[in-house]
């Protein structure tokens, strides 16, 4: 039985059987490949996917308990207009990824981080930010959250749309 | 066949035969098909790597994969130095996997490591014949800036610079020593006459160049030194860059597989009806030790897999386990008959030497698994009497060559379409990935293309792991310095001509004794100097405290005044503030281990957590890799690489029980997280100017002798087995 959501925004039908766990539903029936399969036991975080706001790890959630949501995707964190979130923005700023195959997910948390607490402490990095990174490039990430909060904080006051995001999750 | 073997093989072939393949050598016809693949009228195409648009777009086209060591950045400015322009005039392409496209700078690097100097007097057309002959288009041993970059494109570079001189010369007719090549013009300064490079690349590119080029030295400009972005890092923030895994063909099925538990295991049976009764499974294929299900995605191929109960053999491998490898190595050091030994001094009088303390110690190390992020994802279609293989693997031109033999065809009847990749540290060479094989024959087999998926939990349990080894390290120490060193090591291949030791020995041993497993010894970042400047720098430790001595002053005072080493050392120390005071329940660790031509100290500062694992707080460590191209990408791979080396000595660990891996997934295989990583990693370079050396795997080696180090400053135990775990708990 086809299974409705939203994703990015927009309304979607999924057709695979409910037991599909999201991450590929969407890569493989939406054709979305920027969240990643890395272990298939929401052990990793490659797959983290925003439901109804909240940072999942996708790869582990059937499609059947996802009907009805509202799902956001690495793809759909942009702006309307193309902008990059300020949470990308300080990725590349900061020249975080190395092979990049787990960033994907690595922002999708820190985004889901940053919209629940603002200005995220270390410990609270230390606490959210539990995706593997094979490559190593926690520093930076941290370092990029950081940047990203302080950023944020700045287009804030020029309500511009990145930062928006950044603030209210998304 | 590990890269150092197939150099090696090669290098003996080719210095014996120069005279021969130097007559028969021909490279026009991979020349002109690699430049008709590349070259458009109007542009310029030198020695196949480079090309100069009319818009003066210079387009590098990199033998070298780039899965996120920023190789690809770095080489753009190399080229950039050589031609005088601005880095961010260069594109990036990856080589096509044609012989053409070969790369000659691995073979004469690893070749000149191997044999010395007389590998560097073989004629260029001699080193380009053996890389289309290997074929050689391999990343590794840390080589994409030293070897590649520094020989292959700053060559190339340095030809197009000598053309590009000599054509704008000719035009403005002056002398070749009046035109200078700068900012993308070749310009005539007494004149204020000028050519835009590619305006003129077209004709230079027809010249014949007489002479082997001279690049410039490493640091002419201002493109090398400094730090421009990655472009590839905007494709991976935003979800848009395409690995392996994200390949989308028209029609594409997605497959996945079973394979036997112990290696060299066979497939003896599979009932495969319950796989075809799950919905979306649309074929179940039967390899020679696997088992693949094919269906409409990786969901129903998964579970149509796990419907299935194959039996294997396992090919008379059952009765291997990780304690029985360990049991066996001791036996084989005990009998004491080294299958090598390689010795500078009389170790064995000065062991004797009634004056001398002699101290000795055992160290093990486990199976390691790469644990890249990206599970193997490849895709094949074959089409008749062709081939598509897309495939994100570390060397494309022996990927071809494989992925033909598997499909029975010609090398020119399979195009390799490279992807980038989630991680590799060594497990992506294509000798050691049976997937090229599996999914050829799998495609081979369906009138579609087919994605084959290795799911965690198999490629977790059929790698390429560093190997299991153990060794007894041995020395007299008189006078507080070692008088003599021996390392009996027990692996599968000996390291001679790759490992390197640091420190003014009098007498020093190393005996190899060759103990082989079925596993594959696959090499691991760092490849040998990691298990190596494990042991050695844990023991060099060892002695200092036998010797009643501070660690670093222990190890400084078996280096030259004023070398590169002690210049390494002594600033890692200064550094980190060793000999300060630390809050109570943290000490400090050292380490210093020249690898892949740098050479790094790093001081751990580390303590315990209430689990008894060690908590690492702060690292700092010092490189000197002669000169560093792009500081900030060096930075981040010494970072990554102590971050690496962190979580294997932590916890990682590979086992065997009855020939089989017991671990499947991240929940019994953790990796390091980030709130168990160092918060500050402070990396210092300094600039000697000395031949280039690595980065990409130099930072690994040190990180975990560091560690060890710390936790005996701190507990008074020492960790000899590794992972250390909760080692070094009260």
């Amino acid at each position: 039985m086809p299974i409705e959501a939203t994703v990015n925004g927009r309304k979607v039908t999924f057709q695979g059987e409910p037991d599909t766990p999201l991450l590929w539903a969407v890569r493989e029936e939406l054709g979305l490949t920027g969240s990643k399969f890395g272990c298939g036991i929401a052990a990793c975080g490659a797959c983290t996917m925003h439901v109804d706001g909240e940072p999942v790890r996708s790869c582990s959630l059937p499609i059947g308990d996802a009907a009805g949501k509202a799902i956001t995707t690495i793809e759909g964190l942009k702006g309307a207009d193309g902008t990059l979130h300020a949470v990308q923005q300080a990725w590349i700023d900061q020249q975080v990824p190395q092979c990049g195959y787990c960033q994907s997910g690595q922002i999708m948390a820190a985004v889901a981080l940053i919209g629940r607490t603002g200005k995220p402490s270390d410990a609270q990095i230390d606490e959210a930010m539990t995706n593997i990174c094979r490559c190593g490039t926690y520093p930076r990430i941290r370092a990029a959250i950081h940047a990203a909060t302080n950023q944020a904080a700045t287009n804030r006051a020029a309500s511009g749309q990145a930062a928006a995001q950044a603030q209210g999750a998304a | 066949m590990g890269i150092k073997r197939r150099v090696f093989l090669f290098g003996s072939m080719a210095l014996a035969g120069a005279g021969v393949f130097g007559l028969k050598w021909s490279g026009s016809k991979a020349l002109a098909d690699a430049q008709s693949a590349t070259v458009k009228p109007g542009e310029g195409g030198f020695a196949a790597f480079l090309k100069i648009a009319p818009d003066d777009t210079v387009t590098l086209y990199s033998p070298t994969i780039d899965f996120g060591q920023g190789s690809h950045t770095a080489q753009a400015q190399i080229v950039a130095e050589e031609l005088g322009i601005d880095p961010a005039q260069v594109v990036v392409e990856q080589a096509p996997a044609m012989p053409g496209f070969a790369n000659p700078g691995i073979i004469e690097g690893f070749g000149a490591d191997a044999f010395g100097a007389i590998f560097k007097s073989l004629p260029a057309s001699l080193l380009g014949f053996a890389a289309r002959a290997m074929p050689m288009q391999m990343t590794g041993g840390s080589s994409a800036i030293r070897f590649t970059g520094r020989l292959t494109l700053a060559r190339a570079a340095a030809g197009a610079r000598k053309l590009l001189i000599e054509e704008a010369a000719d035009r403005l007719k002056v002398g070749e020593g009046d035109i200078v090549l700068a900012g993308g013009r070749a310009s005539h300064a007494a004149s204020g006459r000028s050519l835009r490079i590619g305006e003129i690349a077209e004709a230079a590119a027809q010249r014949t160049l007489w002479s082997e080029p001279e690049p410039l030295p490493a640091r002419a400009g201002k493109a090398v030194g400094q730090s421009p972005p990655r472009r590839d890092i905007p494709g991976k923030v935003d979800g848009s860059a395409v690995y392996g895994m994200d390949v989308k063909l028209p029609d594409m099925r997605v497959a996945t597989l079973a394979m036997a538990p112990v290696r060299g295991g066979k497939l003896t049976g599979v009932d495969d009806k319950p796989a075809l009764a799950v919905a979306g499974v649309e074929k179940v294929i039967r390899l020679d030790d696997a088992v693949v299900v094919v269906g409409k995605g990786y969901w129903p191929a998964l579970k149509g897999v796990r419907a299935l109960a194959p039996q294997f053999s396992d090919g008379g491998h059952g009765g291997l386990s990780s304690p029985g490898i360990f049991a066996a190595q001791d036996r084989l050091r005990d009998a004491n008959k080294p299958d090598k030994v390689s010795k500078a001094g009389d170790v064995a009088a000065a062991l004797e030497d009634k004056a001398a303390k002699v101290i000795t110690a055992d160290y093990r190390v486990p199976y390691l698994h790469h644990a890249m992020m990206e599970p193997f994802a490849l895709t094949a279609h074959r089409q008749g009497d062709r081939l598509d293989i897309w495939a994100g693997l570390q060397d494309p031109l022996r990927t071809r060559q494989m992925a033909a033999k598997a499909a029975g065809l010609p090398e020119e009847a399979v195009t390799v379409h490279t992807t980038i990749m989630g991680g590799g540290f060594g497990r992506r060479f294509p000798d050691q990935c049976e997937i090229i094989d599996q999914v050829v024959k799998v495609a081979s087999q369906c009138p579609w293309p087919v994605k084959l998926i290795w799911s965690r939990e198999q490629e977790l349990q059929h790698g390429s792991y560093r190997v299991q080894s153990s060794a007894r390290l041995t020395a007299a120490l008189k006078d507080g310095r070692i008088a003599a060193l021996r390392t009996d090591y027990v692996q599968g291949e000996n390291v001679e001509g790759e490992v390197g030791f640091v420190y003014q020995v009098p007498a020093t041993e190393r005996r190899h004794f060759k103990y082989k497993t079925n596993q594959i010894d696959g090499p691991f970042r760092s490849v040998n100097s990691n298990q190596f400047g494990y042991w050695t720098e844990s023991f060099m430790d060892e002695l200092a405290h036998a010797a009643g001595e501070d660690p670093y002053r222990f190890r400084r005072k078996h280096l030259a005044d004023g070398s590169r080493q002690a210049k390494v050392l002594d600033e890692a120390a200064r550094r980190a503030g060793w000999g300060s005071p630390l809050p109570s329940g943290t000490a400090r660790g050292i380490a210093l281990v020249e690898s892949f031509g740098t050479i790094v100290a790093e001081v751990v500062e580390a303590g315990l957590r209430e689990d008894g694992l060690p908590l690492v707080r702060k690292v700092t460590a010092v490189v000197d890799c002669g000169t560093t191209v792009n500081p900030r990408n060096a930075e981040a791979q010494i970072q990554g690489g102590i971050i690496q080396a962190l979580s294997t000595a932590i916890a990682e660990e590979i086992t065997l029980d009855k020939g089989a891996v017991v671990q499947s997934n991240f929940a019994d295989y953790p990796i390091l997280r980030l709130a168990e990583a160092p918060a500050v990693i402070d990396v210092h370079f300094i600039e000697s100017g000395a031949p280039m050396g690595g980065i990409g795997e130099p930072g690994v080696p040190p990180a975990t002798p560091a560690l060890v180090n710390a936790l005996f400053a701190l507990t008074g135990k020492r960790v000899r087995t590794l992972p250390i775990r909760d080692q070094a708990k009260a």
